[in-house]
Protein backbone atom coordinates (compact mmCIF):
# COMPACT_ATOMS: atom_id res chain seq x y z
CA UNK A 1 0.00 0.00 0.00
CA UNK A 2 1.31 3.42 -1.00
CA UNK A 3 1.72 5.95 1.73
CA UNK A 4 1.92 9.52 0.48
CA UNK A 5 1.69 12.16 3.18
CA UNK A 6 0.53 15.54 1.85
CA UNK A 7 -0.73 17.11 5.06
CA UNK A 8 2.40 18.79 6.44
CA UNK A 9 0.40 21.84 7.54
CA UNK A 10 -1.48 19.62 9.98
CA UNK A 11 1.70 18.20 11.41
CA UNK A 12 5.07 16.89 10.26
CA UNK A 13 6.89 13.67 10.98
CA UNK A 14 9.86 14.23 13.30
CA UNK A 15 13.26 14.34 11.70
CA UNK A 16 15.29 11.28 12.79
CA UNK A 17 17.98 13.64 14.10
CA UNK A 18 15.36 15.32 16.30
CA UNK A 19 14.19 11.96 17.63
CA UNK A 20 17.81 11.09 18.45
CA UNK A 21 18.29 14.40 20.24
CA UNK A 22 15.12 14.04 22.30
CA UNK A 23 15.94 10.45 23.24
CA UNK A 24 19.39 11.49 24.35
CA UNK A 25 18.07 14.25 26.58
CA UNK A 26 15.34 12.09 28.05
CA UNK A 27 18.13 9.77 29.13
CA UNK A 28 20.83 12.26 30.07
CA UNK A 29 19.18 15.57 30.83
CA UNK A 30 16.44 14.62 33.26
CA UNK A 31 17.28 17.35 35.79
CA UNK A 32 15.02 20.25 36.66
CA UNK A 33 16.62 23.47 35.36
CA UNK A 34 15.48 25.22 38.54
CA UNK A 35 17.49 22.84 40.73
CA UNK A 36 20.71 24.07 42.29
CA UNK A 37 22.74 20.90 41.78
CA UNK A 38 24.85 19.94 38.79
CA UNK A 39 22.21 17.67 37.25
CA UNK A 40 19.72 20.51 37.35
CA UNK A 41 22.21 23.07 36.10
CA UNK A 42 23.16 20.80 33.23
CA UNK A 43 19.50 20.84 32.16
CA UNK A 44 19.46 24.63 32.54
CA UNK A 45 22.43 24.83 30.24
CA UNK A 46 20.74 22.73 27.56
CA UNK A 47 17.63 24.90 27.93
CA UNK A 48 19.58 28.13 27.44
CA UNK A 49 21.55 26.73 24.53
CA UNK A 50 18.26 25.74 22.87
CA UNK A 51 16.89 29.22 23.47
CA UNK A 52 19.89 30.70 21.71
CA UNK A 53 19.56 28.38 18.71
CA UNK A 54 15.89 29.19 18.29
CA UNK A 55 16.43 32.95 18.75
CA UNK A 56 19.06 33.02 16.02
CA UNK A 57 16.58 31.80 13.41
CA UNK A 58 14.53 35.00 13.65
CA UNK A 59 17.23 37.48 14.69
CA UNK A 60 15.89 37.66 18.24
CA UNK A 61 17.81 37.90 21.48
CA UNK A 62 18.06 34.79 23.60
CA UNK A 63 16.06 36.25 26.49
CA UNK A 64 13.17 37.13 24.16
CA UNK A 65 12.29 33.49 23.52
CA UNK A 66 9.67 31.99 25.88
CA UNK A 67 8.94 28.28 25.57
CA UNK A 68 5.34 27.12 25.82
CA UNK A 69 3.46 23.90 25.15
CA UNK A 70 2.06 24.77 21.71
CA UNK A 71 1.33 27.38 19.09
CA UNK A 72 -2.15 27.69 20.55
CA UNK A 73 -0.77 28.44 24.01
CA UNK A 74 1.58 31.03 22.54
CA UNK A 75 -1.31 32.75 20.74
CA UNK A 76 -3.35 32.74 23.95
CA UNK A 77 -0.46 34.13 26.00
CA UNK A 78 0.24 36.85 23.46
CA UNK A 79 -3.33 38.03 23.01
CA UNK A 80 -4.84 37.55 26.46
CA UNK A 81 -1.55 38.50 28.06
CA UNK A 82 -1.45 41.87 26.31
CA UNK A 83 -5.20 42.46 26.69
CA UNK A 84 -5.35 41.77 30.42
CA UNK A 85 -2.20 43.73 31.20
CA UNK A 86 -3.21 46.83 29.24
CA UNK A 87 -6.92 47.17 30.03
CA UNK A 88 -6.25 50.61 31.46
CA UNK A 89 -4.52 51.75 28.31
CA UNK A 90 -7.10 50.61 25.79
CA UNK A 91 -9.60 47.89 24.97
CA UNK A 92 -9.31 47.62 21.21
CA UNK A 93 -7.71 44.74 19.30
CA UNK A 94 -7.32 44.43 15.52
CA UNK A 95 -7.05 41.05 13.85
CA UNK A 96 -7.93 39.55 10.48
CA UNK A 97 -10.88 37.46 9.38
CA UNK A 98 -8.60 34.58 8.34
CA UNK A 99 -6.84 33.82 11.61
CA UNK A 100 -6.32 30.34 12.93
CA UNK A 101 -8.93 29.40 15.54
CA UNK A 102 -6.29 29.79 18.26
CA UNK A 103 -6.32 33.53 17.57
CA UNK A 104 -9.90 33.92 16.37
CA UNK A 105 -11.54 32.14 19.28
CA UNK A 106 -9.24 33.89 21.77
CA UNK A 107 -10.37 37.24 20.37
CA UNK A 108 -14.00 36.17 20.52
CA UNK A 109 -13.49 35.21 24.15
CA UNK A 110 -12.01 38.65 24.87
CA UNK A 111 -15.05 40.29 23.28
CA UNK A 112 -17.14 38.56 25.93
CA UNK A 113 -14.79 40.08 28.50
CA UNK A 114 -15.58 43.58 27.25
CA UNK A 115 -12.82 44.10 24.67
CA UNK A 116 -13.60 45.45 21.22
CA UNK A 117 -12.20 43.46 18.32
CA UNK A 118 -12.02 44.53 14.67
CA UNK A 119 -11.81 41.63 12.20
CA UNK A 120 -10.21 43.05 9.06
CA UNK A 121 -11.63 41.68 5.82
CA UNK A 122 -9.24 40.31 3.22
CA UNK A 123 -9.20 40.50 -0.57
CA UNK A 124 -9.89 37.55 -2.88
CA UNK A 125 -6.32 36.30 -2.37
CA UNK A 126 -6.51 36.46 1.40
CA UNK A 127 -4.41 39.60 1.81
CA UNK A 128 -5.32 42.27 4.33
CA UNK A 129 -5.48 45.83 3.05
CA UNK A 130 -2.85 48.00 4.77
CA UNK A 131 -4.79 51.22 4.38
CA UNK A 132 -7.76 49.64 6.08
CA UNK A 133 -5.56 48.42 8.89
CA UNK A 134 -4.19 51.88 9.51
CA UNK A 135 -7.66 53.44 9.40
CA UNK A 136 -8.94 50.94 11.96
CA UNK A 137 -6.37 51.95 14.58
CA UNK A 138 -7.80 54.21 17.31
CA UNK A 139 -6.25 55.65 20.45
CA UNK A 140 -7.73 52.65 22.28
CA UNK A 141 -5.93 50.08 20.10
CA UNK A 142 -3.43 48.03 22.10
CA UNK A 143 -2.79 45.06 19.85
CA UNK A 144 -2.69 44.02 16.20
CA UNK A 145 -2.63 40.27 15.63
CA UNK A 146 -2.25 39.14 12.01
CA UNK A 147 -1.34 35.65 10.85
CA UNK A 148 2.05 35.51 9.08
CA UNK A 149 0.91 32.99 6.48
CA UNK A 150 -2.49 31.39 6.47
CA UNK A 151 -2.63 27.70 7.30
CA UNK A 152 -5.35 26.88 4.78
CA UNK A 153 -4.64 28.93 1.69
CA UNK A 154 -0.96 29.69 2.33
CA UNK A 155 -1.19 33.43 1.65
CA UNK A 156 1.75 35.35 3.15
CA UNK A 157 0.64 38.67 4.63
CA UNK A 158 2.66 41.92 4.24
CA UNK A 159 4.21 41.48 7.68
CA UNK A 160 6.96 44.07 7.36
CA UNK A 161 4.47 46.74 6.31
CA UNK A 162 2.11 45.81 9.15
CA UNK A 163 5.05 46.06 11.53
CA UNK A 164 5.82 49.55 10.30
CA UNK A 165 2.23 50.69 10.82
CA UNK A 166 2.15 49.16 14.31
CA UNK A 167 5.42 50.86 15.22
CA UNK A 168 4.25 54.21 13.87
CA UNK A 169 1.13 54.10 16.06
CA UNK A 170 2.86 52.49 19.05
CA UNK A 171 0.60 49.43 18.99
CA UNK A 172 1.88 45.95 19.89
CA UNK A 173 2.14 43.66 16.89
CA UNK A 174 1.65 39.91 17.28
CA UNK A 175 1.87 37.41 14.46
CA UNK A 176 0.94 33.73 14.44
CA UNK A 177 3.87 32.30 12.49
CA UNK A 178 3.10 28.64 13.13
CA UNK A 179 3.07 27.81 9.40
CA UNK A 180 5.96 30.11 8.53
CA UNK A 181 8.59 29.58 11.22
CA UNK A 182 11.48 27.60 9.80
CA UNK A 183 10.06 27.72 6.28
CA UNK A 184 10.35 31.34 5.23
CA UNK A 185 13.03 33.81 6.44
CA UNK A 186 11.82 35.84 9.43
CA UNK A 187 13.61 38.81 10.98
CA UNK A 188 11.77 40.26 13.97
CA UNK A 189 13.93 43.41 13.91
CA UNK A 190 13.52 44.17 10.24
CA UNK A 191 9.80 43.31 10.35
CA UNK A 192 9.07 45.15 13.63
CA UNK A 193 7.39 42.11 15.14
CA UNK A 194 6.74 42.38 18.90
CA UNK A 195 5.25 38.96 19.55
CA UNK A 196 5.52 35.84 17.41
CA UNK A 197 4.05 32.37 17.96
CA UNK A 198 5.59 29.16 16.65
CA UNK A 199 5.18 25.46 17.20
CA UNK A 200 7.67 22.57 17.17
CA UNK A 201 5.64 19.92 15.41
CA UNK A 202 5.12 21.93 12.22
CA UNK A 203 8.86 21.91 11.51
CA UNK A 204 9.83 18.27 12.08
CA UNK A 205 10.13 18.79 15.84
CA UNK A 206 8.09 17.33 18.69
CA UNK A 207 4.45 17.98 19.55
CA UNK A 208 3.82 19.68 22.88
CA UNK A 209 6.48 22.37 22.44
CA UNK A 210 5.91 25.89 21.21
CA UNK A 211 7.37 29.31 21.72
CA UNK A 212 6.43 32.92 21.97
CA UNK A 213 8.95 35.56 20.95
CA UNK A 214 8.40 38.56 23.22
CA UNK A 215 10.20 41.76 22.27
CA UNK A 216 12.15 43.27 25.14
CA UNK A 217 11.24 40.16 27.19
CA UNK A 218 7.91 41.79 28.05
CA UNK A 219 9.06 45.35 28.79
CA UNK A 220 8.33 48.21 26.39
CA UNK A 221 9.24 51.84 26.41
CA UNK A 222 6.28 53.92 27.56
CA UNK A 223 4.30 50.81 28.50
CA UNK A 224 6.41 49.12 31.16
CA UNK A 225 5.54 45.45 31.52
CA UNK A 226 3.08 44.76 28.75
CA UNK A 227 2.20 41.10 29.12
CA UNK A 228 0.37 39.23 31.87
CA UNK A 229 1.11 35.53 32.43
CA UNK A 230 -1.67 32.96 32.02
CA UNK A 231 0.03 30.32 34.15
CA UNK A 232 1.09 31.27 37.66
CA UNK A 233 3.42 29.17 39.74
CA UNK A 234 7.13 28.76 40.13
CA UNK A 235 8.00 31.75 37.99
CA UNK A 236 9.64 29.91 35.10
CA UNK A 237 10.39 31.69 31.83
CA UNK A 238 10.96 35.01 33.62
CA UNK A 239 7.67 34.66 35.41
CA UNK A 240 5.64 34.68 32.19
CA UNK A 241 5.07 30.95 31.90
CA UNK A 242 5.32 28.87 35.05
CA UNK A 243 5.78 25.13 34.50
CA UNK A 244 8.89 22.99 34.75
CA UNK A 245 10.48 23.26 31.34
CA UNK A 246 10.17 20.33 28.94
CA UNK A 247 13.92 20.21 28.39
CA UNK A 248 14.11 17.17 26.06
CA UNK A 249 11.25 18.53 23.96
CA UNK A 250 12.80 21.99 23.84
CA UNK A 251 16.17 20.54 22.86
CA UNK A 252 14.36 18.64 20.10
CA UNK A 253 12.67 21.84 18.98
CA UNK A 254 16.07 23.55 18.84
CA UNK A 255 17.51 20.68 16.80
CA UNK A 256 14.57 20.97 14.41
CA UNK A 257 15.20 24.70 14.06
CA UNK A 258 18.87 24.06 13.36
CA UNK A 259 17.94 21.64 10.56
CA UNK A 260 15.39 24.06 9.09
CA UNK A 261 17.93 26.84 9.09
CA UNK A 262 20.43 24.63 7.30
CA UNK A 263 17.95 23.31 4.70
CA UNK A 264 15.58 26.24 4.24
CA UNK A 265 16.76 27.50 0.88
CA UNK A 266 17.13 24.13 -0.76
CA UNK A 267 13.86 22.77 0.68
CA UNK A 268 11.93 25.86 -0.27
CA UNK A 269 13.17 25.66 -3.88
CA UNK A 270 12.13 22.02 -4.11
CA UNK A 271 8.69 22.71 -2.66
CA UNK A 272 8.01 25.70 -4.89
CA UNK A 273 8.80 23.50 -7.89
CA UNK A 274 6.36 20.82 -6.70
CA UNK A 275 3.75 23.40 -5.73
CA UNK A 276 3.75 25.08 -9.12
CA UNK A 277 3.78 21.74 -10.92
CA UNK A 278 0.63 20.62 -9.09
CA UNK A 279 -1.15 23.93 -9.72
CA UNK A 280 -0.23 23.90 -13.41
CA UNK A 281 -1.10 20.25 -14.08
CA UNK A 282 -4.41 20.32 -12.27
CA UNK A 283 -5.68 23.63 -13.56
CA UNK A 284 -4.73 22.60 -17.09
CA UNK A 285 -6.22 19.13 -16.99
CA UNK A 286 -9.34 19.42 -14.85
CA UNK A 287 -12.29 21.69 -15.59
CA UNK A 288 -13.97 23.99 -13.11
CA UNK A 289 -11.09 24.12 -10.68
CA UNK A 290 -9.52 27.22 -9.21
CA UNK A 291 -6.65 28.11 -6.92
CA UNK A 292 -7.47 29.44 -3.47
CA UNK A 293 -4.99 32.02 -2.24
CA UNK A 294 -2.26 33.96 -4.01
CA UNK A 295 -0.09 32.66 -6.85
CA UNK A 296 3.21 34.09 -5.61
CA UNK A 297 2.67 35.49 -2.09
CA UNK A 298 2.27 31.92 -0.99
CA UNK A 299 3.95 29.41 1.31
CA UNK A 300 6.28 27.18 -0.73
CA UNK A 301 4.57 24.01 0.47
CA UNK A 302 0.88 24.92 0.11
CA UNK A 303 -1.61 24.18 -2.66
CA UNK A 304 -5.31 24.79 -2.09
CA UNK A 305 -7.68 24.03 -4.93
CA UNK A 306 -11.42 24.38 -5.22
CA UNK A 307 -13.32 21.80 -7.27
CA UNK A 308 -16.81 22.85 -8.25
CA UNK A 309 -19.84 20.52 -7.93
CA UNK A 310 -18.23 18.09 -5.46
CA UNK A 311 -17.59 18.00 -1.75
CA UNK A 312 -14.17 17.97 -0.10
CA UNK A 313 -14.52 15.17 2.39
CA UNK A 314 -15.39 12.73 -0.36
CA UNK A 315 -12.26 13.88 -2.23
CA UNK A 316 -9.95 13.31 0.72
CA UNK A 317 -11.68 10.04 1.56
CA UNK A 318 -11.11 8.83 -2.01
CA UNK A 319 -7.47 9.95 -1.85
CA UNK A 320 -7.07 8.16 1.47
CA UNK A 321 -8.25 4.94 -0.17
CA UNK A 322 -5.32 5.39 -2.59
CA UNK A 323 -2.92 5.97 0.31
CA UNK A 324 -2.74 9.75 -0.04
CA UNK A 325 -3.25 11.91 3.07
CA UNK A 326 -4.63 15.40 2.35
CA UNK A 327 -7.03 17.89 3.89
CA UNK A 328 -10.12 19.97 3.10
CA UNK A 329 -11.93 23.08 4.28
CA UNK A 330 -15.27 21.34 3.92
CA UNK A 331 -17.63 21.48 6.86
CA UNK A 332 -18.20 17.77 6.57
CA UNK A 333 -14.71 16.90 7.69
CA UNK A 334 -14.67 19.29 10.62
CA UNK A 335 -16.04 18.81 14.08
CA UNK A 336 -17.96 22.06 13.88
CA UNK A 337 -19.83 21.30 10.61
CA UNK A 338 -19.04 24.83 9.50
CA UNK A 339 -17.30 25.44 6.18
CA UNK A 340 -13.90 27.10 6.47
CA UNK A 341 -14.13 30.71 7.65
CA UNK A 342 -11.01 31.42 5.59
CA UNK A 343 -12.62 30.37 2.31
CA UNK A 344 -15.75 32.34 3.15
CA UNK A 345 -13.59 35.38 3.98
CA UNK A 346 -11.94 35.33 0.55
CA UNK A 347 -15.42 35.58 -0.92
CA UNK A 348 -16.33 32.01 -1.76
CA UNK A 349 -19.88 30.80 -1.85
CA UNK A 350 -20.50 28.19 0.86
CA UNK A 351 -21.29 25.49 -1.74
CA UNK A 352 -17.88 26.09 -3.32
CA UNK A 353 -16.08 26.27 0.02
CA UNK A 354 -17.20 22.67 0.58
CA UNK A 355 -15.18 21.51 -2.43
CA UNK A 356 -11.69 22.55 -1.38
CA UNK A 357 -8.62 20.35 -1.27
CA UNK A 358 -5.47 21.35 0.62
CA UNK A 359 -2.17 19.73 -0.28
CA UNK A 360 0.78 20.62 1.95
CA UNK A 361 4.20 19.17 1.25
CA UNK A 362 7.45 18.99 3.16
CA UNK A 363 10.92 17.61 3.70
CA UNK A 364 10.14 14.02 2.77
CA UNK A 365 7.90 14.74 -0.23
CA UNK A 366 9.38 13.38 -3.45
CA UNK A 367 8.69 14.02 -7.11
CA UNK A 368 7.33 10.46 -7.27
CA UNK A 369 4.79 11.36 -4.56
CA UNK A 370 3.61 14.33 -6.59
CA UNK A 371 3.35 12.26 -9.76
CA UNK A 372 1.39 9.57 -7.93
CA UNK A 373 -1.01 12.19 -6.59
CA UNK A 374 -1.38 13.78 -10.03
CA UNK A 375 -2.16 10.38 -11.50
CA UNK A 376 -4.77 9.45 -8.87
CA UNK A 377 -6.64 12.73 -8.52
CA UNK A 378 -8.32 13.24 -11.94
CA UNK A 379 -10.31 9.97 -11.97
CA UNK A 380 -11.47 10.69 -8.41
CA UNK A 381 -12.77 14.12 -9.42
CA UNK A 382 -14.42 12.62 -12.48
CA UNK A 383 -16.13 9.86 -10.51
CA UNK A 384 -17.45 12.23 -7.82
CA UNK A 385 -18.69 14.65 -10.44
CA UNK A 386 -20.54 11.84 -12.17
CA UNK A 387 -22.20 11.11 -8.86
CA UNK A 388 -23.13 14.73 -8.16
CA UNK A 389 -26.46 16.27 -9.20
CA UNK A 390 -24.69 19.63 -9.51
CA UNK A 391 -23.45 20.20 -13.04
CA UNK A 392 -21.98 22.95 -15.09
CA UNK A 393 -24.66 25.18 -16.55
CA UNK A 394 -27.44 23.07 -15.11
CA UNK A 395 -29.89 24.78 -12.84
CA UNK A 396 -30.39 22.54 -9.88
CA UNK A 397 -33.42 22.43 -7.74
CA UNK A 398 -33.22 22.45 -4.05
CA UNK A 399 -35.60 23.42 -1.41
CA UNK A 400 -34.10 26.31 0.55
CA UNK A 401 -36.68 25.77 3.28
CA UNK A 402 -35.54 22.21 3.84
CA UNK A 403 -33.97 22.01 7.23
CA UNK A 404 -32.32 19.07 8.80
CA UNK A 405 -31.95 19.06 12.53
CA UNK A 406 -28.20 19.58 12.47
CA UNK A 407 -27.62 22.57 10.35
CA UNK A 408 -26.66 25.47 12.55
CA UNK B 1 -13.66 6.65 10.96
CA UNK B 2 -16.15 4.89 8.66
CA UNK B 3 -17.21 1.21 8.80
CA UNK B 4 -16.14 -1.19 6.07
CA UNK B 5 -19.70 -1.24 4.75
CA UNK B 6 -19.77 2.54 4.43
CA UNK B 7 -16.45 2.43 2.59
CA UNK B 8 -17.74 -0.33 0.31
CA UNK B 9 -20.81 1.71 -0.66
CA UNK B 10 -18.70 4.85 -1.00
CA UNK B 11 -16.21 3.16 -3.29
CA UNK B 12 -18.73 1.11 -5.26
CA UNK B 13 -21.98 3.02 -5.12
CA UNK B 14 -25.04 0.98 -6.18
CA UNK B 15 -27.64 2.39 -8.57
CA UNK B 16 -25.81 5.63 -9.10
CA UNK B 17 -26.81 8.09 -11.80
CA UNK B 18 -29.65 10.15 -13.15
CA UNK B 19 -32.79 8.26 -14.25
CA UNK B 20 -34.13 9.99 -17.31
CA UNK B 21 -37.54 8.28 -17.33
CA UNK B 22 -38.17 8.34 -13.58
CA UNK B 23 -41.77 8.50 -12.36
CA UNK B 24 -40.73 10.85 -9.55
CA UNK B 25 -37.72 12.50 -7.96
CA UNK B 26 -37.10 13.44 -4.34
CA UNK B 27 -34.59 16.17 -3.55
CA UNK B 28 -33.24 16.86 -0.10
CA UNK B 29 -30.43 18.87 1.39
CA UNK B 30 -28.85 22.08 0.33
CA UNK B 31 -25.46 22.54 -1.31
CA UNK B 32 -24.83 25.51 0.96
CA UNK B 33 -24.74 23.05 3.85
CA UNK B 34 -22.64 20.58 1.91
CA UNK B 35 -25.21 17.90 1.05
CA UNK B 36 -27.62 17.58 -1.83
CA UNK B 37 -29.33 14.33 -2.72
CA UNK B 38 -31.64 13.36 -5.59
CA UNK B 39 -33.52 10.04 -5.36
CA UNK B 40 -35.16 8.83 -8.59
CA UNK B 41 -37.87 6.16 -8.55
CA UNK B 42 -39.78 4.11 -11.10
CA UNK B 43 -43.00 2.52 -9.90
CA UNK B 44 -44.74 -0.63 -11.10
CA UNK B 45 -47.82 -2.10 -9.37
CA UNK B 46 -47.33 0.13 -6.35
CA UNK B 47 -43.80 -1.19 -5.89
CA UNK B 48 -40.41 0.44 -6.38
CA UNK B 49 -39.38 -1.16 -9.63
CA UNK B 50 -36.21 0.85 -10.09
CA UNK B 51 -34.35 3.42 -8.04
CA UNK B 52 -31.21 5.49 -8.44
CA UNK B 53 -29.47 8.43 -6.82
CA UNK B 54 -27.21 11.41 -7.40
CA UNK B 55 -25.45 12.95 -4.43
CA UNK B 56 -23.22 15.92 -3.69
CA UNK B 57 -21.79 15.35 -0.24
CA UNK B 58 -19.40 13.60 2.07
CA UNK B 59 -18.62 9.89 2.28
CA UNK B 60 -21.56 9.24 4.58
CA UNK B 61 -23.98 11.10 2.30
CA UNK B 62 -22.88 8.98 -0.67
CA UNK B 63 -22.95 5.68 1.23
CA UNK B 64 -26.41 6.29 2.71
CA UNK B 65 -27.75 7.20 -0.75
CA UNK B 66 -26.35 4.01 -2.18
CA UNK B 67 -27.68 1.94 0.72
CA UNK B 68 -31.24 3.20 0.46
CA UNK B 69 -31.44 2.16 -3.17
CA UNK B 70 -30.68 -1.39 -2.06
CA UNK B 71 -33.10 -1.27 0.87
CA UNK B 72 -35.98 0.19 -1.14
CA UNK B 73 -35.82 -1.77 -4.38
CA UNK B 74 -38.81 -4.09 -4.74
CA UNK B 75 -40.61 -2.76 -1.67
CA UNK B 76 -44.20 -1.50 -1.80
CA UNK B 77 -44.55 2.25 -1.45
CA UNK B 78 -46.01 1.86 2.07
CA UNK B 79 -43.08 -0.30 3.11
CA UNK B 80 -40.57 2.07 1.58
CA UNK B 81 -42.14 5.03 3.39
CA UNK B 82 -41.28 3.32 6.67
CA UNK B 83 -37.52 3.12 6.08
CA UNK B 84 -35.84 5.29 8.71
CA UNK B 85 -32.47 6.98 9.13
CA UNK B 86 -31.65 4.40 11.78
CA UNK B 87 -32.44 1.55 9.37
CA UNK B 88 -29.93 2.97 6.90
CA UNK B 89 -27.25 3.62 9.51
CA UNK B 90 -27.82 0.11 10.92
CA UNK B 91 -27.47 -1.51 7.49
CA UNK B 92 -24.15 0.30 7.10
CA UNK B 93 -22.90 -0.99 10.49
CA UNK B 94 -23.30 2.47 11.95
CA UNK B 95 -22.20 6.01 11.14
CA UNK B 96 -19.97 8.35 13.14
CA UNK B 97 -22.23 10.24 15.60
CA UNK B 98 -21.60 13.60 13.94
CA UNK B 99 -22.81 12.17 10.61
CA UNK B 100 -25.99 10.57 11.97
CA UNK B 101 -28.08 13.63 11.37
CA UNK B 102 -26.15 15.70 8.90
CA UNK B 103 -25.50 13.30 6.09
CA UNK B 104 -28.17 10.70 6.67
CA UNK B 105 -30.79 12.25 4.43
CA UNK B 106 -31.55 9.36 2.11
CA UNK B 107 -34.73 8.18 3.84
CA UNK B 108 -36.08 11.74 3.68
CA UNK B 109 -35.18 11.83 0.00
CA UNK B 110 -36.99 8.59 -0.72
CA UNK B 111 -40.09 9.67 1.18
CA UNK B 112 -40.09 12.91 -0.74
CA UNK B 113 -39.86 11.01 -4.04
CA UNK B 114 -42.81 8.80 -3.05
CA UNK B 115 -44.84 11.80 -1.92
CA UNK B 116 -44.13 13.52 -5.22
CA UNK B 117 -45.18 10.36 -7.06
CA UNK B 118 -48.43 10.09 -5.09
CA UNK B 119 -49.24 13.76 -5.60
CA UNK B 120 -48.69 13.33 -9.32
CA UNK B 121 -50.94 10.24 -9.38
CA UNK B 122 -53.68 12.10 -7.58
CA UNK B 123 -53.46 14.98 -9.99
CA UNK B 124 -53.60 12.65 -12.99
CA UNK B 125 -56.58 10.84 -11.46
CA UNK B 126 -58.39 14.14 -10.97
CA UNK B 127 -57.67 15.14 -14.55
CA UNK B 128 -58.99 11.76 -15.72
CA UNK B 129 -62.18 12.23 -13.63
CA UNK B 130 -62.81 15.59 -15.18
Amino acid sequence: MKNVYLDYAATTPMDPEVIKEIEKHHRETYGNPSSFHKIGQNAAQILEKSRETVASLINAKKDEIFFTSSGTESDNLAIKGVAFKNKGRGNHIITSSIEHHAVQHTCQYLEKQGFKVSYLPVDEFGLIVLKELEETITNKTILISIIFANNEIGTIEPIKEIGEIAKKHDVIFHTDAVQTFGKVPIDVEEMNIDLLSASGHKLYGPKGVGLLYIRGHGVRKGWGKYIEPLLHGGGHERGLRSSTENVPGIAGFAKAVELCKRNMKEESEKLIKFRDKIIKEITENIEDVYLNGHYTKRLPNNVNLGFRYIEGESIILSLDVEGIAASTGSACSSKSLEPSHVLLAIGQKPEDAHGSLRITMGRYTTEADIDYFLEKLPPIIEKLRKMSPLKKGKKYMFDPTYETDHHH
Amino acid sequence: MYSEKVMDHFRNPRNMGEMKDADAVGEVGNPVCGDLMYIYIKIKDDRIDDISFQTFGCGAAIATSSMITELAKGKTLDEAMKITRDDIAGSLDGLPPIKMHCSNLASDGLRKAIENYRAKQKKELNIAKE
